[in-house]
């Protein structure tokens, strides 16, 4: 293992004091060192719903819950998170997406407020009525 | 249906697949609709190569640039400065895991990221290969460096890929109070004692040639613009966003009293362009490629501490887990 030339000098006291001369350069992560992933879900306020915000990195549930505080929960409002294994998480395929597209299709108002003319029929029977 | 999310292994393929003509079609489609691009999604090869080369980059920048300013953390001078850097640094440590998860979702792990970033295979941000001397660097860096990236990444937030506008719209929030703090002690320093004002004077000297480069060269010598912006990869051509910066940033150095070492820097009002001398595209070159002042000691702090870490990673690592790509 070789040592670290560097090119200038180091300015840095704090830096300096680590001597990285003296660290090897050859240092590689080993695959899966970094642990699992676990999707984070974030509550701004009692009330609301989790909401999915993001991943953090752990070997198991209690620190994944430590670093999702120190990245989720540090600057917004928050009372609480969930975390999951990213593996636990099952999910649709996009390519099948039109699936859902009924959800709002046009000939779906018989089950929207907006598809029942509640105000016209009423209407009508008045002038019915004025009429007679 | 996507069951416990999905293996390494599918990604490696997918890159190596030729593009097929009626799937770009539909891809380049759902991109000019102003949809999002999400992770399964089928997409070109060279649209995903591209966008983790430029996430992953983003990312280290926001680890290495984290280091001029970490180490004057013990040097801030008082309180409220001191307390307002740790709080940044923070920021920037947080905004490397946010894109280094948005590029994992594209297939290529964090740890590989990471090596990639020890051997110098993958670059970050030239900038941060010089060094922070004095407390007015710092300042330098808090104001005008930030607001470069901020133009930077409010224009990538409206690109095409999901997981990175998601990540930039948190970063560009916390970047607003990066800007401000930057700003505020700018001011201080300017408008203080004759030491204050010319030491930071003597700072941004020092800087304005990274400063400079902090878009990357030119339009005219720079490749493949066209085809990522096209994919919305890229937001804004190099030279728009300098000129973006310039605009916004240069009449705020001005008006407290420090000035700018370009005798050339000017703003042509019938183009709306800012003129400047050749910012010496041949350093940019050569520093970007290791030679510059820093690299070798940012690179040998990362590594210091990769290894310093090792056996804590290592200890609590759990073989029996399945590892999947994350959705971010
Ligand atoms: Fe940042
Ligand atoms: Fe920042």
């Amino acid at each position: 293992m070789s040592k670290i030339p560097l090119n200038t000098p180091v300015l840095d006291p704090r830096i300096k004091r680590v001597d990285l001369e003296s660290t090897y350069g050859t240092t590689a992560i080993g695959e899966n060192e970094h642990w699992i992933s676990w999707e984070v879900f974030h509550q701004k306020k009692r009330g609301d719903q989790h909401v999915h915000v993001g991943i953090v990195h752990a070997p198991d549930a209690q620190l994944a819950l430590l670093f999702a505080k120190e990245q989720f929960g540090r600057r917004l409002a928050c009372v609480n998170l969930w975390v999951t294994k990213s593996s636990d998480i099952f999910s649709f395929s996009y390519d099948d997406e039109d699936i859902f597209d009924n959800a709002t299709a046009p000939e779906k108002q018989y089950r929207e407020a907006a598809g029942f003319k509640v105000m016209e029929k009423i209407n009508r029977y008045k002038k019915s009525k004025q009429k007679a | 249906m996507y069951g416990g999310g999905y293996i390494q292994e599918e990604k490696q393929e997918a890159t190596s697949q030729i593009d097929d003509a009626q799937k770009l079609a539909e891809f380049e489609a759902r991109i000019d609709r102003g949809e999002k691009i999400e992770p399964h999604d089928w997409m070109p090869a060279d649209y995903r190569k591209q966008l983790i080369r430029m996430i992953e980059q983003h990312a280290h920048s926001e680890v290495i640039g984290a280091l001029p300013e970490g180490t004057w953390i013990t040097r801030a001078p008082g309180f409220r400065r001191k307390l307002a850097l740790i709080a940044k640094v923070q920021d920037e440590i947080g905004h490397a895991h946010l894109l280094y998860s948005a590029a994992e979702t594209l297939g290529k792990s964090r740890e590989q990221m990471i090596n990639d970033l020890l051997t110098g295979k993958s670059k970050y941000s030239n900038v941060f290969n010089y060094p922070a001397k004095t407390w007015a660097d710092v300042t330098v860096i808090g104001f005008l460096i930030d607001a470069g990236a901020i133009v930077n990444q409010v224009a990538n937030s409206k690109g095409s890929y999901g997981p990175y506008c998601r990540a930039l719209e948190r970063i560009c929030y916390e970047e607003s109070f990066h800007l401000k703090q930057g700003h505020d002690a700018f001011i201080t320093l300017a408008t203080g004692t004759k030491a204050q004002h010319d030491m930071l004077q003597d700072a941004l000297n020092r800087w304005w040639k990274p400063i400079m480069h902090f878009h990357g060269p030119p339009d005219k010598i720079s490749e493949h613009t066209a085809k990522l912006m096209r994919w919305k990869v890229k937001m804004a051509t190099n030279d728009d966003m300098r000129n973006q910066f310039l605009d916004m940033y240069v009449p705020k150095i001005l008006e407290i009293g420090i000035t700018i070492p370009d005798p050339n820097l000017k703003k042509n009002e019938a183009t709306g362009q800012w003129e400047f001398s050749d910012p010496d595209w041949d350093e940019f070159k050569r520093v970007i490629n290791g030679d510059g002042p820093c690299n070798a000691e940012r690179l040998a702090v990362r590594q210091y501490v990769e290894e310093h870490g090792k056996w804590v990673r290592t200890a609590m690592m759990n073989p029996n887990q399945k590892v999947v790509i994350p959705f971010a």
